[in-house]
């Protein structure tokens, strides 16, 4: 039995670029429902809208820090096209809007009306917009290996779309980690537990939630970006299901913690593997690989009713702070 | 204090302007702070809030009770920018605060409490304070990254916070989550939250609800001694006890309108305020036998109605 090969696999899970991606989108997310408790259900539609700003402005010629740029703004865009509407009613009406909004995304991105700028439902091919971001590598051409794990220095799947993709995500940290110990972040919290007590105290609840909103819409735009550069602009690979395992990530590593979305995407990602592969092995013959996909996909399902239930406040997340939430 | 040695001759210079007050439903004040005309709201064919006019004296502690559902919260959250009028202008320091979102009426100075209590349970006591500290450059987004931007201020807040909390007995608990407090210290921190913002006039509805007879004493003691340095207190109230105890003048509320207002130990005597409270015919025996004469019948709803 290859269990050799299987923990090797769920290790290079761990610094994966896609678990970085969700890592990114997780903080994001964090920002707004862990520190602001806005219900943001479409984070996967701020990923699209990222990844095709991106994909397309570099496919009409731009360089790499003016499409992520695009990308920043489409991001930012929409967090902003969401909020004016909604972000004055109660938590619940934005939950419906990013969710339908989400799926507006994607749906007009895998219609055929603009074929020609995302390609339909096909989407865009790795190869048309990633040289740009392969141009930036620093790294010699080859292979180098860290302990068992092996990559191209670069390519799509390579130790260069690692780093990038974590410095990203660490980065990141940093932000939310200085914004949420700051005096502004205060204010998001005081929001999340009782927005009238804030207005009541002078503060514009309306502009913080606003910020808030787009400074994680653009986190999730850009975890967007690291997204597909290991691949294409699929849209149907970034629908609700994704906005799903965001939640999972989130919730399983802990609201309102810093850490939490990273160690979570990581613990995600990896058990993850773990189960399918061992599962592929153990089973080659009773179930076909199509079906551990969504058997898989199952378990992800339980795990996040089960952490709602159970645990709360997650791997991270203080017990002591969350009882207190019996309103 | 300075006036220390005047003291047995001086009278409390607010009660005495309030003395020439005529006692009489949107009488004017010496010194108004806060001025109400024709201020409505209607929730389809209920009409909540019917003011045709106020004025509320400052520096005074001016009690506004009636029987429940008199409309008292809704005027009060209308004030305060919570809710919207159907029609109706006021004046708070001679700048008009009509139509003020919330906000914008608590940076002018009037600030209110809740009558259930909005302590933000999973913030501690100490942020809870320092949350509603004004003028605080790391509220900012962008200088909220940047620490030596707003340390000095941070420190500022954090010295007054525990100044504020000293004084309610809070200090204490400076460090636990607000959640963990019980009813009446939830109490005592929101008006401690609400001191941190600098007020003019402070808004509390119903203060005393839910809290036991011992901390209702040290709250009403809290209340004076905001009138003693200088801020106007309007306050909605049940407990007539504590009205009478601690207002300066008493407005009464009923079916939406000011029915009587006059000092304390005065009003609880008017004639529209019995009614209001206990109803007009509240010692009519309803086994009197001259009820079940149609015409004696009809004059009283005739006269109920007109009320």
């Amino acid at each position: 039995m290859d269990f050799l090969r299987i923990l090797e696999q769920a290790l290079g899970e761990l610094i994966a670029p896609t678990t970085a991606a969700y890592a990114l989108a997780a903080i994001g997310l964090n920002l707004h429902f862990g520190y602001t408790g806005l219900l943001n259900m479409g984070q996967a539609g701020f990923m699209l809208l990222g990844a095709y700003g991106f994909a397309i402005s570099t496919i009409a010629g731009a360089p790499f820090f003016v499409a992520l740029l695009v990308a920043i703004i489409a991001g930012a865009l929409f967090a902003l096209l969401l909020g004016i509407p909604t972000l004055k009613l109660r938590g619940d009406y934005l939950a419906i809007v990013t969710i339908s909004a989400a799926e507006i995304i994607r749906m007009v991105g895998r219609s055929t009306v603009f074929n020609e700028q995302t390609g339909g439902s096909s989407g865009l091919t790795g190869n048309s917009f990633k040289e740009t971001f392969l141009g930036l590598s620093p790294l010699p051409d080859g292979r180098s290996a860290i302990g068992p794990l092996e990559y191209l220095n670069n390519g799509s799947d390579s130790w260069w779309v690692r780093i990038v993709a974590w410095s990203v995500v660490l980065i990141a940290v940093l932000l939310v980690w200085l914004l949420t110990r700051s005096p502004w972040g205060r204010v998001l919290k005081g929001i999340r537990e009782d927005e009238d007590a804030v207005r009541s105290l002078g503060k514009n609840v309306y502009a913080y939630k606003m910020q808030a909103l787009i400074l994680g819409g653009v986190a999730g735009s850009v975890a967007g970006v690291l997204f597909v550069l290991p691949r294409a602009v699929q849209p149907d690979s970034m629908g609700r299901s994704m906005t799903f395992f965001i939640w999972t990530i989130l919730l399983l590593g802990g609201a309102a913690t810093v850490w939490g979305p990273v160690i979570g995407s990581m613990i995600f990602f990896s058990v993850y593997m773990l189960l399918r592969a061992g599962m592929r092995s153990a089973l080659p013959d009773a179930v076909s690989s199509a079906q551990i996909e969504q058997i898989g996909g199952m378990l992800v399902g339980i795990t996040l009713m089960c952490l709602v239930i159970f645990r709360p406040q997650g791997i991270f997340g203080d017990k002591k702070e969350l009882s207190f939430n019996v309103r | 204090m300075s006036d220390d040695t005047t003291t047995e001759t001086t009278v409390d210079p607010v009660k005495l302007d309030l003395s020439h007050v005529e006692a009489t439903p949107g009488s004017p004040k010496p010194t108004s702070i806060l001025t109400v005309d024709n201020v409505r709201r209607r929730f389809g064919g209920m009409t909540a809030v019917d003011v045709d006019h106020l004025e509320v004296e400052a520096k005074a502690i001016t009690a506004l009770i009636g029987p429940n559902g008199a409309g008292k919260t809704t005027f009060f959250n209308l004030l305060t920018g919570f809710d919207v009028p159907d029609q109706g202008s006021w004046t708070f320091e001679g700048h008009s605060l009509g139509g003020k979102p919330a906000a914008k009426v608590a940076r002018a100075g009037m600030v209110r409490t809740f009558q259930l209590t909005k302590a933000l349970s999973r913030l501690t006591v100490m942020d809870n304070m320092r949350l509603a500290a004004r003028n605080h450059p790391g509220e900012n987004m962008f200088a909220s990254l940047v620490p030596p931007l707003w340390r000095r201020r941070e420190v500022e807040v954090t010295d007054k916070a525990s100044e504020i909390l000293e004084r309610f007995n809070l200090l204490a608990k400076a460090d636990d989550f607000a959640g963990s407090l019980s009813g009446g210290q939830r109490k005592l921190l929101e008006m401690a939250r609400a001191l941190m913002t600098d007020p003019t006039m402070i808004m509390l509805d119903e203060p005393m609800a839910g809290v036991n007879p011992a901390l209702v004493q040290s709250l009403l003691g809290h209340i004076q001694a905001l009138r003693d340095e200088g801020m106007t207190v309007l306050f909605v109230e049940h407990d007539m006890h504590a009205v009478r105890h601690v207002s300066d003048w008493v407005v009464v509320m009923a079916e939406g309108r000011i029915v009587a207002e006059g000092p304390p130990e005065s009003v609880m005597n008017d004639q529209a305020v019995i009614d209001a409270y206990l109803g007009a015919h509240h010692d009519t025996d309803l086994g009197d036998d001259s009820l079940l004469d149609p015409a004696i019948l009809a004059r009283l709803e005739e006269e109920e109605k007109k009320r």
